[in-house]
């Protein structure tokens, strides 16, 4: 089943045609609209014009999260405000989030791919979708409700948290896909369990996860737990948000990208190098489409790799493979992005705390945890347990409510966290993905 | 009329306690009266021993994270009631006990208290009013 049989089948000839052309109409228009481009194409000693060829492409300098942030807020943005209908925004490592806007076409096609990515996924009209991605500026939430309405599926709104409510709403409005991050899923399926409500006996039949990496293991438990075929969702905030890349539900390998709207390239992630097919790397996004923010070769970060072989589905675009990392040191917490960087700020201002500490991820059942070390020095000792218990407490405090995320910290013995002349390892990352 | 102890911060994991002891030890160090307040994630180990200074020295040598702190030693009489007759006047004067633990002396045989308060000279000038027995930390450290 297709929701744009077309363009999701168009021959690989046709379809790269189609991409070329919009390539350089996108250079073109960054070219003109954003200084940050002019100067950043002039820099490299490359004009919209010498993009001769996709494989061209190349010849062009990336554009990073920094750029993004270095352009805060509306930098970057390549039509006049009175053009943006939305903005939506994702958590930075300064406080400072990054900003994207889109434009009534913008919305439009985000909405087309996104209904697209429901039906690649097995969704269709008559289906009640629980959309229990959070709405706000986080793109998942609003991202998923308009592609459902576009499909003509019925869309419960209910976003995030109070689980109990949310089983109770599946049971008794007959939800037949469930969208969410994965983790939350599993959350749930223990829940309901708790509750004594079997999910087996749910209407549920499609769960598109994403947000956060996963696993193929994880895969499994989902759908056996909640009796679902489990679907993988890529998106980011920065290229359009969720609906950028989905699996098909015939083949469940590899993740089609909309390429009629982007194109991806994978690069070592060190050297800059474009990395041929089927080989790991950083994935590379360029909007084709985009007006109120394109980005031109944007660096995601996320480590996967590229495949453009055949899809039994009949899809021409080209598949990318679950997401193994990341390349920086983002960490993504329960849907949460968060880099070390920030709870570092959060605890040298906390009077006393030295900047000697350490993240440990794990993933306790189904949700991951955070763990945060913090070294006890003379100044923050305290013969007293309820102090040294009140210091805890004011770690986990302050990392909630700047971060949004919950912690536990532990109080470590002086100079038992590793220390580094060089770059020093903050992170131990205890969750096993793959 | 005070007396000096030590606090360590010992995080909880294995061997820690033993370390510490086995420090002490080499330095040596003796250990008059001891507490261990623990929660699931640490530790603080409270120590009176006969070098304080010294105690606190090697230790820091070692990494550990130590403070001092003033505690007071209270002689118990030893007969039912002892322990309630001081806490009583530490209420009425409204002093608040932070921690208190409790060893037997070697000479005597009475029990001795050790207090943490939140206001130390008032709560000594209490007991002495009533006439109890405050120990010297020079007799603690040499016992």
């Amino acid at each position: 089943m297709f929701f744009n049989e077309e363009f999701e089948t168009l021959p690989r000839p046709a379809l790269e045609a189609l991409q070329l052309k919009r390539l350089q109409s996108a250079l073109e228009r960054v070219y003109s609209n954003v200084p940050f481009y002019k100067a950043s194409f002039d820099a490299a000693d490359v004009k919209p014009s010498d993009v001769g060829g996709l494989e061209d492409l190349q010849k062009l300098p990336f554009t990073t999260k920094q750029d993004m942030r270095d352009s805060y807020p509306y930098g970057l943005f390549a039509t006049p405000m009175e053009e943006i209908v939305r903005i939506h925004a994702s958590s930075g490592t300064t406080g400072k989030p990054t900003v994207v806007g889109y434009t009534q076409k913008d919305i439009s096609i985000w909405t087309d791919l996104m209904a697209r990515s429901f039906v690649a996924a097995g969704a269709h009209k008559g289906d009640i979708i629980h959309n229990a991605y959070g709405y706000g500026l986080f793109t998942g939430g609003l991202g998923a409700h308009y592609g459902a309405e576009r499909l003509g599926a019925s869309v419960i709104p209910i976003s995030g948290g109070n689980t109990k409510r949310q089983i109770m709403i599946m049971q008794d409005f007959g939800s037949t896909v469930l969208t969410c991050t994965p983790s939350y899923s599993l959350f749930m399926a223990e829940e309901a369990q708790t509750e004594g409500i079997d999910f087996k006996k749910l209407k549920l039949r499609v769960g598109i996860f994403g947000a956060e990496p996963w696993s193929e293991a994880m895969r499994n438990e989902i759908e056996e737990k909640l009796n679902l075929s489990a679907i993988d969702i890529y998106g980011l905030s920065e290229i359009m948000g969720p609906g950028v890349a989905i699996e098909c539900i015939e083949a469940k390998r590899g993740l089609h990208i909309w390429e009629d709207h982007f194109i991806p390239e994978i690069i070592n992630p060190t050297t800059g190098e474009r990395l041929p097919e089927g080989e790991r790397g950083e994935l590379v996004i360029t909007t084709i489409t985009k007006q109120g923010i394109p980005l031109i070769r944007y660096r995601t970060r996320d480590i996967t790799s590229l495949t453009y072989e055949p899809c039994i589905c009949g899809r021409t675009h080209a598949r990318i493979t679950r997401m193994s990392g990341r390349s920086d040191d983002m960490l993504i917490i329960r849907g949460v992005n968060v880099f070390p960087s920030q709870i570092e700020a959060i605890l040298v201002s906390i009077e006393g705390i030295e900047p000697h500490y350490m993240l440990i991820v794990d993933r306790q059942g189904t949700l991951d945890t955070l763990t945060v070390q913090v070294e006890v020095s003379v100044q923050l000792f305290s013969d007293e347990i309820k102090v040294l218990q009140a210091l805890s407490r004011r770690v986990e405090k302050e990392i909630k409510d700047m971060l949004g995320v919950t912690c536990t910290a532990k109080l470590v013995e002086p100079k038992t966290i590793q220390r580094s002349e060089g770059k020093a390892t903050r992170v131990i990352d205890n969750r096993k993905l793959s | 009329m005070k007396v000096e102890q030590i606090s360590i911060f010992i995080e909880n994991k294995s061997g820690r306690l033993a370390e510490i002891t086995r420090i002490l030890g080499d330095a040596e160090i003796n250990i008059r009266a001891l507490s261990l307040a623990d929660t699931s994630d640490f530790g603080i180990l409270r120590l009176i021993v006969n070098d304080c200074a010294k105690a606190n020295s090697v230790l820091k040598e070692k990494g550990f994270t130590v403070s001092k702190t003033e505690v007071v030693a209270v002689e118990v009489p030893d007969r039912p009631g002892g322990l309630s007759a001081i806490l009583k006047t530490l209420d009425r004067e409204e002093i608040n006990v932070e921690y208190m633990y409790a060893f037997v002396e070697r000479c005597g045989g009475n029990a001795v208290i050790i207090f943490r308060f939140d206001e130390t000279d008032k709560a000594i000038a209490a007991l002495t009013a009533q006439h109890f027995n405050i120990l010297e930390g020079s007799r603690l450290y040499n016992m």
